[in-house]
């Protein structure tokens, strides 16, 4: 035996918190909550002012307005889809706070990596651009999702299960499942790598090999960073999605 | 003659095998749900870079929808990340 003990706890250990406190409150609660609470207080901190020359923690706040404007709104649903810049704002910071949390020492789990908080969030998402077809285009929006107009009569006999199942089930599904399993893929890497940096240091009978624990450990941090990049890219995949889909039911033609 | 020691010891070597193949097939599942996406996102990305090349001044919006194109292509592998996950650890 070359490690005395290489144990990986089983994935339930990794994701299923101890309940304290009240019942049903754990770890993901608490930092769902505390991400809330710093959302809300950037967002305060930076509308107390109102300076006409942004500074500081304004600067910051306008600029990912400016970007949720920019990037995401106006490449995705126009003018009119500026009603939702509140909602789209909101959401992104809640999710990058959210999966920052991964990376960030001492809370080191994101709470997205539990199924419940995506798939919620996707609910919404879903809702929403339901609603907002029904507003847009009164019942015709159903028509126009199920049976898209340009498809020969006899074809609608495939398109339209395909298109019902694409549009109704899978959008909500795969936006979920890409935010929950994008988070829980990187928490087991991270904890793959610090699990193994710590078998091989500490529960080594073998002294020739603990310099080895050097590599698992440098891969470690450089997960880290990629991490980060995850984290952006999925806060920014979620919203931009959800205005896709918004912007795909208020304009037909799209 | 069955010695029914041996009959057990056979039961948990079956056992055994049963939980070692179903790690083997959660690898392969997942591996094979890998592969098109893999390749898929290789394209998008490839042309992506190759619009970007061509027309720099439309670099913000192909980014944009390159983005997109890697979310949808990428659902398919996570999908496949999940149901490893779900044969492996449940």
């Amino acid at each position: 035996m070359l490690l005395a003990k290489l144990e990986f706890p089983a994935i339930g250990e990794l994701v299923d918190w101890k309940q304290f406190w009240l019942p049903g409150f754990n770890k993901p609660i608490l930092l769902m909550i505390v991400s809330a609470l710093i959302v809300v207080a950037l967002f305060v901190a930076a509308g107390r002012k109102k300076a006409l020359v942004p500074s500081g923690i304004q600067n910051v706040v306008e600029s990912i307005i400016e970007f949720v404007t920019d990037g995401i709104i106006m490449q995705t649903m126009g003018e009119d889809g500026l009603v939702f810049l509140p909602y789209l704002t909101t959401l992104f910071m809640f999710i990058l706070v959210c999966n920052l949390f991964e990376i960030i020492p001492v809370m080191q789990f994101p709470p997205m990596a539990r199924m419940a908080m995506p798939m919620f969030l996707a609910l919404i998402t879903w809702v929403m651009f339901i609603f907002m077809g029904i507003k847009k285009q009164g019942p015709g929006y159903f028509k126009a999702a199920l049976f898209p107009p340009g498809v020969p009569k006899a074809l609608y006999v495939l398109v339209t299960p395909i298109e019902l199942l694409s549009t109704f089930i899978v959008r909500p599904f795969s936006l979920a499942v890409r935010l929950f399993a994008n988070e829980l893929a990187g928490h087991l890497l991270l904890v793959t790598f610090a699990v193994l940096t710590d078998t091989l240091l500490f529960h080594n009978t073998i002294v020739f090999f603990k310099p080895v624990a050097v590599l698992p450990a440098v891969m470690d941090i450089g997960l880290t960073g990629f991490e980060l990049l995850v984290a952006v890219l999925q806060a920014f995949i979620f919203t931009i999605l959800t205005a896709v889909y918004l912007g795909g039911a208020m304009h037909p033609e799209h | 003659m069955i010695n029914p020691l041996a009959a057990s010891d056979i039961t948990i070597q079956s056992q055994e095998i049963l939980k070692g193949l179903g790690a083997v097939g959660a690898g392969i599942g997942y591996g094979a749900a890998a592969i098109g996406p893999g390749i898929g996102i290789g394209i998008v990305v490839g042309n992506a870079i190759t619009a970007m090349a061509r027309q720099p001044e439309a670099a913000g919006m192909v980014r944009t929808t390159m983005f997109l194109g890697i979310a949808f292509t990428e659902a398919l592998a996570l999908i496949g990340f999940v149901v490893f996950i779900l044969l492996k650890f449940t």
